[in-house]
């Protein structure tokens, strides 16, 4: 046994020494030849960003001639962009719509959820398996009943047949919610339960606490849903025009200012670049939120 | 929390339990009421109100006219735009959904090799996934543009003639399908995180059996994550039932036509319906022309087909779910 570890050691110590350069340039080469297939995917991937960047920086002729690379740098694209479309608007269109449907879909999802998963009674089975199947239908089974109710309502025409409904819980919300509230441990609960704390105290105290990194995801994921509906606007704010979001917003673009590619380009590079700072911002969350819905759910 | 000096009465003892029963009870309803309100308001009463449309004459300037079975007569044997539609569907979902998982399988076992960068790789790969569908399709549409897209520009310095892409019946489809595989980077991450949840020893056990690389792809790992592919297969098919944000933007625009307006409707399917799908067909038809019967029934004909999918998962689900043990 320790002949064993003595003779380990002395391998580490052979291997921590400097290799010959003829050894290293070859290892080099076998993890670029081990990891090309991996680079040349990952430059393609990024190759469709990198043009859509590009061309936003060309002038209008150049962007619809062959030439790939901006000659010069039209850096006021960026300026124009914002007078040919009211993007704030849409901006902040969209921001009221993630916003109060994020919040309300907290608000209503994490008791459910929590019902769900924590407390025993009859139904609870059924209530969750309604939750499934409402999760996985299509929108479009339930969306003409929808529409005539919000057109009863003489809703049509604003945000609110977007928001109203996520204050009243998200199938896919609590469904996530309810799996990570699965994972804490009885004890917790029991703990709190002893200490004479009601369900409703339990909640807002020792679940929230625990669940903090789940609810930052379902929140994260609801609000970049918000951002990316397209079928939601078109559908109830089509017609009005100053309640557009970002994304409505841009698919009319084009067909508004022709074929100006640059300038569309630019507002693409508008659209999406929220988006990617927010990932950069809460990556874990991301992360966190992915793998749930997929490994653990 | 002392115990009682002296046992209480029963009659009060089954009181105060019947009381704390009906406590429970007014808890899980609070709890739920959101859901109830909710699930009632917009889940069950309309899948109710779209059967009973579904047999009406619905416009909504006049009530609903009971007019039998004529929307599915007509969905079934006189309308011309439903079989192409039902057909570029089931394209997507038999070609593009496929293609997806296997490539986002493929670069989930890449990057689950890969040493060094993993961090960076993965970002990469995943960011896609985070362009917003509708700035996305504007992208591929620039991107694949025939006379002045950079890919065709590209293809031309290789000597290769591009095709017209999002302009030609042929290869619209393959255009959204590129776009789609552009995008995989929720399925990879849930992958690679699959992959690397592959037990070590079962690796070293099949090494020891002399199993190569690609043997131990095959024996091990494929079997080891075959859950989670079935998971991804059919999100993947369920997605596919609903695809429309893509297919109509990437026809507006690539169309050229006119904004929001009532001849936009027939740029829908743009180049020749080649993108017109089951879901832009139902909206057309319910929110284009008001037909909101007819729609209706469409959306039938949609849920019998997603319902018997999530019938089969529901089922199943024992068999591809895993509960991770907690504090594992």
């Amino acid at each position: 046994m320790t002949s064993g570890a003595a003779s380990l050691e002395g391998t580490g110590a052979l291997v921590r020494r400097q290799p010959p350069v003829a050894v290293r340039r070859r290892r080099l080469l076998i993890a670029i030849a081990d990891h090309s297939l991996l680079i040349a995917t990952a430059i393609i991937f990024l190759l469709p960003f990198v043009f859509i960047v590009l061309t936003s920086l060309m002038t209008s002729h150049q962007a619809l001639s062959p030439k790939l690379w901006p000659d010069p740098f039209a850096w006021h694209n960026y300026v124009e962009v914002f007078t040919k479309a009211p993007l704030w608007r849409y901006a902040f269109n969209t921001l009221i719509y993630g916003g109060l449907a994020t919040l309300g879909l907290l608000v209503s999802s994490i008791p459910v959820a929590y019902a769900l998963a924590r407390l025993r009674w009859r139904g609870s089975h059924v209530a969750f398996l309604i939750t499934l199947v409402a999760m996985m239908l299509p929108p479009q089974v339930t969306i003409v009943p929808v529409y005539v109710l919000f057109a009863k309502l003489h809703l049509v025409g604003s945000l609110w047949p977007l928001i109203i409904p996520n204050w009243f819980g998200d199938a896919f919300s609590i469904f996530l919610l309810r799996q990570f509230f699965l994972t804490i441990p009885e004890e917790y609960l029991d703990a709190a339960r002893v200490d004479g704390c009601g369900e409703f105290r339990i909640l807002t105290t020792v679940v929230l606490r625990l669940a903090k990194p789940a609810i930052a995801a379902v929140a994260l994921f609801s609000f970049l849903f918000c951002f990316n509906d397209f079928f939601g606007p078109l559908l109830y704010t089509g017609e009005s025009s100053q309640h557009w979001t970002l994304s409505l917003g841009l698919s009319q673009f084009r067909s508004l200012y022709q074929v100006q590619w640059n300038l569309v380009m630019a507002a693409t590079v508008i659209v999406m670049a929220p988006v990617i700072v927010l990932f950069f911002l809460a990556q874990r969350a991301f992360v966190e939120g992915v793998t749930l819905t997929g490994v653990k759910g | 929390m002392s115990a009682p000096a002296a046992a209480p009465p029963l009659l009060d003892r089954t009181r105060a339990k019947r009381r704390a029963a009906w406590r429970r009870r007014g808890i899980v309803a609070a709890f739920m009421s959101p859901w109830i309100v909710g699930f009632t308001v917009f889940f069950g009463y309309p899948l109710v109100m779209t059967a009973y449309l579904s047999f009406t004459h619905y416009d909504l300037l006049s009530s609903p006219h009971w007019v039998g079975l004529a929307n599915y007569r007509y969905l079934f044997t006189t309308d011309q735009t439903v079989w192409p539609a039902v057909r570029n569907t089931l394209w997507f979902i038999a070609i593009a959904v496929p293609l997806q998982v296997f490539f986002a399988l493929g670069v989930a076992v890449m990057l689950s090799r890969a040493r060094r960068g993993v961090g960076v790789f993965r970002t990469i790969f995943y960011l896609p996934a985070l362009a917003p569908p509708v700035a996305a399709t504007l992208g591929f549409v620039y991107l694949l543009n025939p006379a002045t897209g950079p890919v065709n520009t590209i293809l031309e310095k290789l000597g290769i003639q591009g095709p017209l892409w999002f302009d030609s019946p042929q290869w619209a489809k393959p255009s959204l399908t590129l776009l789609a595989l552009w995008g995989i980077g929720n399925t990879m991450i849930i992958f690679l995180a699959a992959v690397l949840d592959v037990p070590q020893h079962l690796y070293e056990s099949a090494e020891l059996d002399g199993a190569g690389y690609f043997s131990r792809l095959w024996f091990v790992t494929l079997p080891t994550i075959s859950p989670v592919i079935l998971f991804a297969v059919v999100i993947g098919v369920i997605e596919g039932l609903q695809y429309f944000t893509q297919a109509y933007v990437a026809a507006s625009v690539a169309g050229g036509s006119a904004s929001y307006s009532a001849e936009a409707a027939n740029a829908l399917g743009y180049p020749e319906d080649s993108t017109l799908f089951y879901p832009v067909l139902l909206y057309q038809q319910g929110f284009r022309y008001f037909n909101m019967g007819y729609a209706s029934a469409m959306a039938m004909l949609l849920l019998a087909v997603a319902f018997g999918l999530t019938f089969l998962i529901i089922r199943n689900s024992r068999r591809f779910v895993h509960y991770q043990a907690p504090g594992r």
